[in-house]
């Protein structure tokens, strides 16, 4: 078994992948997903329906500016509070899933898109000399990128872009791509030398389809996985980067955003801290725990 | 020891030194050459900025100064060259010298980083062992525990603790004072998320061990549970977390940009915000540079402590 160091949220679905089961047609016993599954999908589907349509749950202006109301704790009016301009915390929370989840999101599939590709060029290779020298230098790339880990890849890529929700997004996008490419990376070449390939092979089979019926649905299988993973930790740099100031800009309702606002006021105002900082740590949470129950369901063993 | 191990640890030393070569020039290009494909004038940016309207003779000025109106590859060359030396050159912003700015900021960073990491080991190991010997209430809670701490954001740890230890308790500084108290809410605030990874995973790979018949015949021997727990179990569940303390090393380095931050606390992660800021591109790369080195260092002594506890790894 390889414990695959990169992305420890991966660490159950790597090992759910270097395990015979998952490959060869038939599926794994599907187990049951347990309650703490059922509340993270649950939280998950809160927020969604919060990006979607928010008005249904806070009909309120997100930006509409009441100076009377400006820093009233939590009430049942506002049941957030309210921040120094007055604008309700619960409908700017509300209304900042939309800007919050999407950069998670599109991050995600930068991420995750960049590290295929990476990973099945690295993983195709090694036969002939070519090929070899394409692992390798993705390998070395890959090394390189790992030296900047996180938070200080993303901070170059702005340092070069500018500040702002897109190159944000961006710059999150690529620094989650390392980690994904190297399971994926490692992915293919275990499938690459799994006998369903050598059989395939022998009743030849066109290279192309090896890699496009057997090779590439089974070495891909666990990206959903990590990606659901891998979700949480974009959410929480993105919002990261905007209180850093180098994300979306503050009038915007979007939780680093109303953090970075939250910052100046927090001896008397701590709602305006807790409760996007609450948003994100939610969102970041449920998709942890969905990753690891949707890993243990591939695995298909219990723990 | 006998030579041929003196051998293969003089190759290992080899492979990592250019390694870690490697690493240092391919950041070094990387940079150099994402700074050419972005617009914007590298001159106009020495001079403050597109905001700054500088005169042409200024620009001018800056291009020769600098070496800008030269050919890429000599420019790139000389950079090269220059940080063979050990020069990284002058601040856009600070106008002072990369180098002796980030030895300044080095130690701070460094420090910050590796006690958060002892403190997060200590954190993991006690969750994990209280959760092994302890039920299934206590595995379930600390679990659970374990993956809202790795889910919590730096900056949103750092505000809760200073809400509660600051503001409400009054305990300790909300900023760092350069006292031990001031060192306090710094660490644990990056500690605690770590500490959430290093625990899933050490917990994982102990309940694995528990599971196996050395294990079992450990117990048959009449050890203790908590025998079990150190003498034998630990050795085993500690590896996959030592194989993640490059990683982990990583993260706490990523963790300082925010917390160096949020505390006003002096330091490398605080240095790169402020030059990401003002796009002061040797300080970045400066930075860049520095925390990669530390990085790879970190691995390697992570690979040395991983040889020390598995002596299965030392065959190869």
């Amino acid at each position: 078994m390889t414990v695959l160091p990169d992305l420890p949220r991966g660490t159950e679905s790597a090992r759910a992948s270097s395990g015979r089961r998952t490959s060869l047609g038939h599926r794994a016993r599907r187990l049951p997903l347990g309650p703490a599954e059922w509340v993270a999908a649950a939280a998950l589907l809160l927020v969604v329906v919060m990006a979607v349509a928010p008005r249904l749950l806070a009909p309120g202006d997100p930006l509409a500016v009441s100076p009377v109301d400006a820093f009233s704790g939590p009430s049942f009016a506002h049941p957030f509070g309210t921040d120094e301009s007055g604008r309700g915390v619960w409908t700017r929370v509300v209304h900042g899933a939309g800007a919050s989840l999407t950069i998670g999101l599109v991050a995600t599939l930068i991420g995750t898109g960049l590290g295929v590709a990476l990973g099945v060029l690295a993983g195709l290779g090694g036969r002939g000399l070519a090929g070899r020298a394409t692992d390798v230098g993705v390998s070395r790339l890959l090394e390189v990128l790992f030296a900047l880990p996180g938070l200080l890849l993303a901070l170059v890529v702005i340092a070069f872009t500018g500040p702002g929700a897109v190159p944000a997004t961006i710059a999150v996008g690529l620094a989650t791509a390392p980690g994904y490419a190297r399971i994926v990376r490692s992915q293919v070449a275990a499938v690459r030398r799994s006998a369903m390939v050598e059989a395939a092979t022998v009743l030849g089979r066109h290279p192309a389809v090896v890699l496009w019926r057997h090779v590439l649905p089974n070495a891909l299988a666990p990206v959903v996985v990590l990606a659901t993973l891998g979700l949480g930790q974009a959410v929480v740099w993105a919002s990261s980067l905007s209180y850093l100031g180098l994300g979306s800009p503050p009038p915007a309702p979007e939780w680093g955003a109303m953090l970075s606002a939250g910052r100046t006021y927090l001896a008397v105002a701590w709602w305006m801290t807790v409760f996007p900082g609450l948003a994100v740590v939610v969102t970041a949470a449920s998709a942890t725990v969905l990753g690891r129950g949707l890993a243990r369901r591939g695995r298909g063993g219990t723990r | 020891m006998r030579p041929r191990h003196g051998r293969r640890a003089g190759r290992w030393l080899v492979g990592r030194l250019l390694g870690a070569v490697f690493v240092l020039w391919a950041v070094a290009t990387l940079i150099f050459f994402a700074i050419r494909l972005v617009p914007g004038d590298p001159a106009e940016a020495i001079l403050g900025g597109p905001g700054s309207q500088a005169s042409a003779e200024a620009l001018d000025t800056v291009r020769r100064q600098y070496g800008l109106d030269q050919p890429l590859l000599v420019q790139y060359l000389a950079q090269l060259a220059r940080l063979a030396t050990g020069d990284l050159g002058t601040s856009y912003s600070l106008r002072t010298d990369v180098g002796r700015l980030l030895l300044d900021q080095l130690p701070g960073t460094i420090g910050l980083a590796l006690l958060a990491l002892v403190v997060a080991w200590a954190l993991a190991i006690v969750t994990a062992w209280w959760a092994t010997l302890s039920g299934r209430v206590a595995s379930a809670v600390s679990s659970g525990l374990e993956v809202v701490a790795s889910a919590v954001p730096h900056f949103w740890l750092a505000s809760l603790l200073i809400l509660v230890f600051s503001t409400e308790l009054g305990l300790l500084p909300p900023v760092s004072t350069g006292t031990p108290a001031g060192l306090v809410l710094p660490v644990v605030t990056l500690a605690i998320p770590v500490a959430g990874f290093l625990g899933q995973v050490t917990r994982d790979s102990l309940l694995d061990a528990a599971a196996t018949p050395f294990a079992l015949s450990a117990r048959a021997r009449g050890e203790s549970p908590s025998g079990l727990f150190t003498r034998h179990l630990l050795r085993h569940a500690a590896l996959p977390g030592l194989a993640l303390s490059g990683w982990a090393f990583g993260s706490l380095l990523s963790g300082a940009v925010v917390v160096e931050s949020v505390f006003a606390r002096p330091g490398l992660g605080r240095t790169l915000l402020g030059a990401v800021t003002l796009r002061d591109i040797p300080l970045v790369t400066g930075v860049a540079l520095v925390s990669a080195l530390a990085y790879v260092l970190v691995v390697a002594l992570g690979d040395l402590s991983e040889r020390a506890v598995d002596p299965r790894g030392r065959a190869t």
